[in-house]
């Protein structure tokens, strides 16, 4: 029965879930402006013609931070393409869309490996322990950015490499950690918002209380919600009843996938191998304890220790670029000069238009197409 | 990128191996982030790893609240 169940897409359902919405603003004195965290859900809410139903209904959807490909600093990517480019006998092992990010040194589909070097696009860590054992003699980088919902994969990989004792794997991480962020956007207050649609996935792993703080500390509603237009509406519909009752909570509209204490072998690999550090995101700086490491123990498994990578952290975006400020929810994409101009998906010139998740690549994929009719 | 559509195991090996089925193409995933793991169990896949079951009491109750806001606007 679970596999795709049409009902979350069905337009009768769509359009009723729609009108209870509307209903419950318009008994609203103050606008609404809820942020859904996650690529996926702006993928869903434009891909679905959410985005201009639910203005209609009253209520302001704006992008955040939840797209690894996006938030990931270009010094980031450039340390990657300084290790293939100027070392011999590596491979270096990305996820696909990492691969075309633009920096000041190029992206690595255009970049020049040294002398036996490669890049290869693998779709899990493991793949680049395979690739480890099957090349022993090359030094294998991992470029291992994702959120919660990666980031145990990356932990058991390295658990894994540890055990068998592969001595040519590491990963060069860069492992983001929604709920710091959140707080950072909520304390930076550039952007006005009543509530939070929170990641589907992300949650799967954590549970719901890691977002408790942002009702208790900062009064904001919340509900996690699915990948489907109608689970999207439910978490909306969930997070407008909060600010009508006045009162705040982690609501969890998506209890078919998200366990509410999240997967706790998940967690556990997390606490075993991984310790919080400061992290530098893109458009959002640096934010306190938002990012893991490996620990002392799997050190040897660090890109950065045991290869000597640099970091230069604050190198920052090509200039021009706003996707920072689209990160931020401060402009749409269409506000940025470059967008559909200079920056299109065939040929991105920030990274929120080459990620599937990305603000800019999701505008200019669905509003254009509608505008062109 | 997140993928919305569950997907159902076919088969695991001892060491948490195994493959699924995700909209009928054949796919190797790594189970050890699961315990008790079966075939015929449906699954979210991210980089590689099932990381969560599906509760199919949960999906029901989503679907019968779904019908009954059709229900509800059609009175």
């Amino acid at each position: 029965m679970p596999g795709p169940m049409k009902e979350l897409r069905d337009g009768s359902v769509t359009r009723a879930l729609l009108g209870r919405i509307k209903g419950k603003t318009s008994r609203l004195d103050r606008p609404v402006r809820i942020m859904e965290v996650c690529g996926t859900h702006t993928m869903t809410i434009h891909r679905y013609g959410l985005k201009i139903q639910l203005e209609e209904a009253g209520v302001d959807m704006v992008s955040g931070p939840g797209c690894p490909v996006c938030i990931t600093p270009n010094e980031v990517h450039e340390a990657c393409l300084d290790l293939v480019t100027q070392r011999e006998n590596f491979i270096l092992a990305s996820f696909g869309d990492m691969t075309r990010v633009p920096t000041r040194k190029g992206s690595l589909q255009t970049a020049v490996p040294a002398r036996s070097s490669l890049i290869r696009i693998v779709y899990s860590p493991e793949e680049a322990l395979a690739l480890a054992l099957a090349h022993p003699d090359k030094e294998v980088v991992f470029f291992g950015a994702g959120f919660e919902t990666t980031i145990p994969a990356i932990a058991v990989t390295v658990r894994r490499a540890a055990r068998e004792g592969v001595a040519n794997f590491s990963t060069l991480t860069a492992m983001w950690l929604i709920p710091p962020a959140l707080r950072a956007i909520l304390l930076a207050g550039e952007t006005v918002i009543s509530g939070f649609l929170y990641p589907g996935h992300v949650s799967a792993i954590i549970g719901l209380e890691p977002y408790r703080f942002i009702a208790e500390e900062f009064g904001v509603a919340g509900a996690v919600a699915g990948f489907e237009p109608n689970d999207i509406l439910l978490g909306i519909s969930a997070v407008l009843d909060q600010i009508t009752e006045g009162r705040p909570g982690v609501k969890l509209e998506y209890g078919r996938v998200v366990n509410p204490c999240g997967n706790p072998l998940a967690r556990a690999v997390m606490e075993e191998m991984l310790e919080p550090r400061d992290a530098f995101w893109r458009g959002l700086g640096r934010i306190p304890r938002s990012g893991l490491a490996l620990k002392e123990a799997y050190r040897a498994y660090d890109a950065r220790a045991k290869h000597g990578l640099r970091v230069d952290e604050g190198s920052g975006d090509l200039p021009g670029c706003r996707c920072g400020e689209v990160l931020r929810g401060l402009i749409s994409p269409p506000q940025c000069p470059l967008f559909g101009k200079r920056c299109g998906p065939d040929s991105p010139f920030g990274p929120c238009m080459v990620s599937f998740e990305g603000a800019c690549f999701i505008h200019h994929k669905y509003n254009r197409r509608k505008r062109s009719g | 990128m997140c993928l919305a559509i569950p997907a159902q195991v076919t088969e695991i090996d001892a060491a948490g191996r195994g493959k699924i089925d995700y909209l009928g193409t054949k796919v190797k995933v790594d189970f050890s982030l699961l315990e008790n793991v079966r075939p015929g169990d449906w699954v979210i896949v991210h980089a590689g790893f099932a990381i969560t079951r599906l509760d199919e009491e949960e999906a029901r109750e989503t679907l019968n609240l779904l019908r009954e806001i059709v229900e509800a606007q059609g009175e």
